[in-house]
């Protein structure tokens, strides 16, 4: 066996040492808001006291003022797309068939624009200012899970005004 | 005058807060955990965020299992209009350095330093093996116990303490947090007592063991008006450094702790009196080493606030003992304090800190 180390052999270039760790996830006050709302197919933001601003999801704090979010504020179902992107790109573990829609959905009443899949238009339809709405999984599959949102799609409304949104871009 | 070679622009700890130190927080979020600690240490000398023009702070994306987590707590200060911030991967202690040194070249007067962890959402077991090198020794996985295990053994063999020693520490320890309201284990037992344990690893037993805590804290340093407007007393740090060992644990001798009593040259710690020591060891063995390296003798008092035995918030330990210490001279029980914390396996990291009163 002396021949496995000597240097004749190279010198060692990878070495492997899988890692894993698991974590529990505490969501907190706000958040828990905001996920059980997702159970009731409704969107639970929260506003500041000082600067009036709705965020959703909130993580309990406005992060321009520092002070804590209390007021919960119920969402609407409806939204306009600030931004866009359409992915063509396969990747490991993907679940949707390509070429999709990912956007950056501006609720109305929110100050805060999240992301979302959009779907029921043609990628070359989907365009900043799209009106969208949400659509919910089936009652009885409701959890406190963003996959209780299957995704968005246009709401027949006419496109919003650029100077409605143009904030949050 | 410190080792240093010159005198330091006097930094004052103007403030300090910590949260309540519990097992587990099942309710908030790391967010919403630090956002009464920051009121607090802003409302305790009346100012705001507006007041400070740096902040930095210190904690590990290890501890929540996401990245950049501290990116996001910043939402709990409320960094607008945008200001000059910086994070450490290290406890809070070594933000405060970073703060400091800033201080020191005048062109600011204020900071806010804060830390926070949450110790018990994964395995600290499997967590802290990571910090390990990352060849040789982390892909064994040794956990953190063993570890500090080996080091009482060695501590043992060496003839330096004995079992019952740690046993002391520990119940002096304990005991002494019962007059903390913040402290997390808080009990009056004989070490006596605590010696008829079970090992957890030999030769440490439960009692040697720091707790698993959930926490977070935060100071205020002030330097120039602010310190005096902001402090009818001021607290002052008259010296500071930091040193670590290599992480190659078979390189060390792992009953001394060089890196400590480099560090305490450099800060002047034996300079004069020290009245009050608050000492950041995890492991009950691990304060005999950092006492002997501190050069303090038996008349000083340790960690009154119970120590890191009695709460152990990861990532805050460390400058909550900074904290701790400044309090000790801020009520007027010390005039002269050190306080001591520490990162890495077995005390490979190690920061001084000398705070005085006026």
């Amino acid at each position: 066996m002396a021949d496995e180390t000597t240097t004749e052999r190279g010198p060692v270039t990878t070495l492997a040492t899988p890692i894993r760790l698991d974590f529990e996830f505490t969501p907190g006050v706000a958040q828990s808001v905001f996920l059980r709302g997702l159970k009731q197919a409704k969107f639970m933001g929260q506003r500041c006291s000082v600067c009036g601003k709705v965020y959703v999801p909130s993580r309990g704090s406005c992060p321009t003022d520092g002070v804590p979010t209390t007021e919960d504020v119920e969402l609407s179902n409806s939204g306009t797309i600030t931004t866009y992107c359409v992915v063509n790109v396969p990747f490991a573990g993907q679940s949707i068939e390509i070429p999709y829609i990912c956007a950056q959905i501006l609720l109305d009443g929110a100050n805060l624009s999240f992301m979302g899949l959009i779907q029921e238009i043609a990628t070359d339809q989907i365009r900043m200012g799209l009106r969208v709405e949400a659509v919910w999984v089936e009652p009885d599959e409701l959890t406190e899970s963003l996959s209780s949102v299957r995704y968005f799609r246009p709401n027949g409304e006419p496109d919003a005004d650029y100077e409605t949104y143009k904030e949050y871009l | 005058m410190s080792a240093a070679g010159r005198t330091p622009r006097p930094v004052s700890i103007a403030s300090f807060a910590q949260a309540k130190n519990v097992r587990r927080d099942q309710e908030r979020n790391e967010v919403e955990g630090l956002m009464p600690v920051i009121a607090e240490v802003f409302g305790n000398i009346g100012i705001t965020k507006d007041d400070v023009d740096f902040i930095c702070s210190g904690s590990t994306d290890y501890l929540i299992g996401g990245p950049f987590s501290f990116v996001m707590a910043l939402d709990a200060v409320g960094v607008w209009p945008p200001r000059s911030e910086s994070h450490v991967e290290m406890d809070g202690a070594f933000a405060l350095y970073e703060a400091w040194v800033l201080l020191q070249e005048g062109e600011i007067d204020a900071a806010l330093v804060y830390s926070f962890g949450r110790s018990s959402l994964g395995d600290l077991r499997e967590i802290l093996a990571l910090q390990l090198d990352p060849y040789y020794l982390a892909p064994l996985w040794p956990d953190p116990i063993s570890l500090a295990a080996l080091q009482a053994r060695a501590l043992i063999d060496a003839g330096k303490a004995t079992e019952a020693d740690f046993a002391a520490i520990a119940a002096r320890s304990r005991r002494d947090a019962l007059a903390n309201p913040h402290a997390q284990v808080a009990l009056d037992v004989s070490a006596d007592t605590l010696l008829e344990d079970e090992y957890v690893v030999s030769p440490l037993r439960r009692h040697a063991l720091p707790p698993i805590t959930d926490g977070a804290a935060a100071i205020v340093l002030a330097a120039g008006d602010k310190a005096a407007r902001w402090s009818e007393h001021p607290v002052w740090i008259t010296g500071f450094d930091h040193r670590m060992e290599s992480h190659a644990l078979g390189a060390r001798d792992l009953t001394s702790s060089p890196s400590t009593a480099k560090a305490a040259d450099v800060a002047g710690v034996a300079d004069g009196p020290i009245d009050v020591a608050e000492i950041h060891a995890p492991y009950a063995h691990q304060e005999i080493i950092v006492k002997q390296a501190l050069g303090l003798g038996d008349d000083v008092t340790i960690n009154p606030s119970g120590g890191p035995l009695a709460a152990n918030p990861l990532m805050s330990a460390g400058l909550i003992r900074i904290g701790e210490a400044a309090a000790r001279i801020a009520s007027g029980e010390a005039r002269r304090a050190v306080a001591h914390a520490t990162s890495g396996p077995c005390l490979q990291q190690n920061l001084v800190c000398v705070l005085e009163g006026e």
